[in-house]
């Protein structure tokens, strides 16, 4: 059930100059999300900037009961309203909605599931492992960022029972380069008979990438999209991505209901502006 | 004393004077999960051409201080398939529609008129003869005075819906144009559409939006929608649909005393969805605090007497 919660921020653990994460206390939506769905939270109390923003779930935090209890997102400062999160200090309360969009859907055994994720791109996933780990799904993790101090919670999914694939593009940890190169490796080796499907978010050209080798490799290949996003409910018709299915003219979807998670295979590529 | 908060537009007869903004409510039932459709006064729903249309390409909004730019281009999916695939389900909610038509020349929108006329569940029309952000008709119309009438007469005669046309702020008086739809038969007019703008990327030299320009939406414009609903109501005896930046019970309360009949909330949705119940328990209040028993008497109450200041000599 959506809910509009004026939650109030219990930790922004700055992660690094850029990063943080802000845990929200908002029960109603932690026990609602679904792995892959998205809160739009409202940056200011003044109306400049005036829209929400929108933020994977990235954590559901339970009590010592185990009853979900709060959120968490994976903010990355760039513009105005992920600076003004970055900035936000314990005890601030801040408008949030949510759970919207359409979920990922997890494999069950004996098929396996493949996570890439690149830079801010890994939010979406820790809802995702935890909902494989429950189904007992193998999983791995293809987790790329530029450097070793940008790689975040490994260790999370490794105890949620996570095989991990790091690369870092300075080297500094795992192996140098981007992810879809060991994540080439990977679908190249596998067994014909073997069911995998891959769970890709991250910047654009990486889920191109991604998608490109799933394709070769007749992979399913489902895609986190992040696009400019006005309301999140299907009002405003701004949040469009162009997809194409059989035997169809290509046309615009809304990413907020119809996404944010999509087949690869429906998405017009050169048509996805950022 | 209980609150009369219905208000009627023509013939159309509103539960309350709030209605959902053409182009920021999706169809409605996209709101449905999170909101009493038939709680509102009235839902204006996106603008329909008779056929199906993609739009623009992204990006479609961007932000500026106090308010947003757009240029979707009424994507949409043609009045046919509203009439099958969501209509039935407005009806069933027990929503009071407001169908926004487009057209690019008058025998389209009569055509939209007479096919949405025969269809069940529709209260009226309103004719979006204001959209800044397609390049054929609708604002063509709505530009020239000679337009406006000639597409509300037009479309008057072939249906027994109140008829609305949406004028656009974007000409000198618009006064004038209201005036022009009274003459030609509209049994209200709705207003403002969005102020055409443009937002610039410094760095690129390129717009913000696919489009170049867009509409200017939000509370950064709605002071001047005030002003225009205000000029309005000295000009026609029509009812009025103010709309520009509602955000607050506030917000619907002057432009209810500047002369609105009732308004549109349309950007303020996109950020507060669930912000309708909220400004029903305001209205109400408003009225017990000003021991009022019908919102309908605030419409045009402005007071526009000089205060007297007896220390100012004459």
């Amino acid at each position: 059930m959506l809910a509009d919660v004026n939650a109030t921020v219990l930790e922004n653990r700055r992660l690094s100059d850029a990063y943080s994460v802000l845990v929200l206390d908002a029960p109603q939506i932690a026990a609602a999300a679904q792995p892959g769905q998205f809160v739009m939270l409202k940056p200011a109390r003044s109306t400049d900037p005036l829209l929400r923003r929108p933020f994977s779930v990235f954590e559901i935090i339970r009590d010592a009961g185990g009853a979900p209890a709060a959120i968490s997102i994976l903010n990355k400062r760039g513009g105005v309203g992920t600076s003004l999160l970055y900035e936000v200090e314990p005890g601030a309360t801040i408008a949030c909605l949510g759970p919207l969009g359409r979920p990922f859907e997890a494999v069950a055994p004996p098929a396996e599931a493949w996570m890439v994720a690149g830079g801010v791109g890994l939010a979406p996933f820790v809802t995702l492992a935890a909902r494989l780990q429950q189904l007992g799904t193998p999983a791995t993790l293809f987790y790329g960022a530029r450097s070793a101090g940008e790689l975040y919670y490994v260790d999370l999914f490794e105890q949620l029972g996570v095989h991990t694939v790091l690369t870092t593009e300075d080297g500094t940890r795992g192996i140098p380069g981007r992810v879809t190169a060991p994540l080439g490796q990977a679908l190249g080796a596998a067994a014909d008979g073997a069911e995998i499907r891959l769970y890709v978010c991250g910047p654009t050209p990486m889920m191109r990438a991604a998608a490109s080798l799933a394709a070769q490799h007749h992979r399913r290949c489902d895609v986190s999209l992040e696009q400019v996003m006005g309301c999140g409910m299907g009002g405003c018709y701004s949040c469009v991505v162009l997809t194409r299915d059989a035997g169809q003219p290509a046309h615009f979807v809304r990413s907020c209901i119809d996404g944010p998670v999509f087949d690869s295979r429906r998405i017009v590529w050169e048509a996805l502006t950022h | 004393m209980s609150a009369d908060l219905s208000v009627s537009i023509g013939a159309w007869q509103l539960a309350n004077p709030l209605i959902a903004a053409s182009g920021c409510f999706g169809y409605g039932v996209e709101y449905a999960g999170a909101v009493d459709l038939a709680s509102l006064g009235g839902i204006a729903v996106k603008g329909l051409f008779l056929k199906e249309r993609e739009g623009h390409p992204p990006p479609r909004i961007v932000e500026t201080p106090s308010g947003m730019l757009n240029a979707i281009g009424l994507q949409g999916i043609g009045v046919h398939r509203f009439i099958a695939e969501k209509l039935p389900e407005l009806r069933q909610r027990r929503a009071s529609v407001l169908v926004n038509i487009c057209g690019t020349t008058i025998d389209e929108y009569v055509e939209l008129a007479r096919i949405l006329s025969d269809a069940e569940g529709v209260a009226a029309l309103e004719l979006n003869i204001s959209c800044p952000n397609i390049k054929e008709g609708g604002i063509t119309f709505g530009c020239s005075l000679t337009g406006t009438h000639a597409v509300v007469s037009a479309v008057r005669k072939v249906t027994s819906l109140p008829v609305i046309p949406k004028l656009t702020p974007n000409v000198t008086d618009v006064a004038s144009f209201a005036r022009a739809a009274e003459e030609a038969g509209a049994d209200a007019v709705s207003l403002v559409n969005t102020f055409l703008a443009m937002a610039i990327d410094v760095e690129t030299r390129r717009p913000r939006l696919s489009n170049i320009v867009g509409g200017l939406s939000g509370p950064a414009i709605r002071p001047i929608a005030v002003r225009m609903v205000y000029e309005c109501r000295q000009a026609v005896r029509l009812p009025i649909i103010g709309m520009g930046g509602i955000a607050t019970v506030n917000d619907v309360l002057e432009f209810m005393i500047a002369g609105a009949n009732a308004v549109q909330v349309g950007t303020a949705n996109f950020v507060d969805p669930l912000l309708w119940p909220g400004l029903l328990d305001g209205l109400r209040e408003y009225l017990r605090r000003h021991h009022l028993t019908r919102l309908a008497d605030v419409t045009g109450t402005l007071d526009t007497s000089k205060e007297e200041h007896a220390w100012i000599s004459s």
